[in-house]
């Protein structure tokens, strides 16, 4: 067993977790933020993913223990103030375009698209449609067939 | 996952030391391949010495036209970074073709090398490019370095502490991935550097990485795609497995040879 402190969505959590603890199993089981998914478990599907240090990574394939001192953010830490709290403006593309059918992929995709609009923005680069295609490569979907998934994206990264 | 000790040492000594008292300890250097083998109980480490909080350990340098890359370096490190871009471009393309986003943002240099998996991209680069693979103990040369599947000539207990290139004239990698896995069903990497002509090929041997003769003296002759022209692969010793057989592997070699050649 081993201490861990990181801070979570802006609040500083600690746990005295077994070090084999991977870290979607810490935000699920000792956080109670289960809206980071375990989809395939084997770092493919990308339902897990968070941002570490500001940095998309599957939380599946993430020891907790090896996070002392990081700052995580998960897909409730993109609204602030409780359910009736305004979404975050990727949260509200999803929404308006249809971009999820069951929605068990939609937070890594939410994740991994917040990600990918700020780093194209911050590199001056434009996110095309085909660009979103290739940065998906690590986050399936099994309902939507990924074509409202990219039109989210390229309406949210008019937003954000 | 079977339980582990962790460890964060943060010198080379200290990780050494964790790796020598250890039952059956192993380095964890991102843990994108570690991790889903242990989870699978392929491994089940008594210890994992992390060695990512080393001092200097995923640092990227370049002295005139050596480039110097951590061990701990990330895929999107070497990727982005403008030394690497500046001194061998075609490693930075490479690394950004490595899995996807998320697992490049955790994924080392240094564990891709010592882990060689057969269908890695890494170890093409490496032996193409005649790199030196640097150990808290000795420097070994790439040639000497991949010993086969999955197996290098690390001792045990022994440390990469960063991988070192000299500047080629011309390289570029060409990779067909298979793709569910995105690792490589064939990679070529093609290299004039300064031990000549080089062509290593990943994703193909039953052996791992390995240097394609025939190609190397085509192209030290001509380089240029025309060159490859007739100058088939051989089927020996390539894999056959679900997702392609020997001779159709033999033919992406080829193929992918000629791609890397007109993109260097």
């Amino acid at each position: 067993m081993t201490t861990v402190n990181m801070t979570v969505n802006g609040k500083a959590v600690s746990g005295n977790i077994p070090d084999n603890t991977l870290l979607s199993e810490f935000l699920r089981e000792n956080l109670r933020l289960t809206g980071t998914h375990i989809g395939c478990d084997t770092s493919q599907c990308g339902a897990c993913v968070v941002h570490i240090n500001g940095m998309p990574v599957k939380s599946c394939s993430t020891l907790a223990v090896s996070l002392d001192g990081a700052e995580v953010l998960t897909i409730e830490g993109l609204t602030k103030g409780g359910k009736d709290a305004e979404l975050h403006p990727m949260q509200v593309a999803f929404n308006d375009n249809h971009g999820l059918q069951c929605g068990f992929c939609t937070p890594g995709m939410i994740m991994t698209g917040i990600d990918m609009v700020k780093r194209y923005k911050a590199e001056g680069k434009d996110l095309t449609s085909d660009a979103i295609r290739a940065e998906l490569e690590g986050n399936i979907c099994r309902c939507t067939g990924y074509h409202n998934i990219v039109k989210s994206i390229e309406d949210a990264a008019t937003k954000m | 996952m079977y339980s582990t000790k962790y460890h964060k040492p943060a010198s080379i000594a200290d990780a050494t030391a964790a790796l020598t008292a250890g039952e059956d300890a192993t380095i964890l250097a991102g843990g994108q391949t570690l991790l889903a083998t242990m989870k699978q109980h392929l491994a089940s480490p008594s210890d994992l010495v992390d060695i990512r909080a080393i001092d200097g350990l995923s640092d990227i340098s370049a002295d005139g036209n050596v480039l110097t890359i951590g061990a701990a370096a990330t895929h999107t490190a070497v990727a982005s970074s403008a030394v690497v871009r500046d001194v061998c471009p075609a490693l930075a393309d490479l690394a950004s073709g490595i899995g996807d986003p998320a697992v490049r943002n955790v994924g080392t240099i240094g564990g891709s090398v010592a882990n060689n998996d057969p269908a890695a991209d890494y170890p093409a680069a490496m032996l193409a490019l005649g790199a030196t693979i640097v150990t808290n103990t000795r420097e070994i040369t790439a040639d000497d370095f991949f010993e086969g599947l999955f197996s290098t000539a690390l001792e045990d207990g022994e440390i990469i502490t960063a991988v070192k290139i000299t500047a080629p004239a011309k390289a570029a990698y060409a990779k067909f991935p298979q793709p569910a896995s995105l690792f490589a069903l064939v990679g070529v990497f093609v290299a004039d550097g300064a031990g000549g002509v080089r062509v290593a090929v990943t994703g193909a041997g039953e052996d791992g990485v390995f240097r394609q003769g025939a190609m190397e003296s085509a192209l030290g002759a001509n380089w240029s795609a025309g060159a490859l022209d007739g100058v088939a692969a051989s089927q020996d010793g390539l894999m056959s497995d679900m997702h392609g057989a020997a001779d159709y592997r033999a033919h992406l070699i080829a193929v992918m040879a000629k791609r890397a050649v007109s993109a260097a």
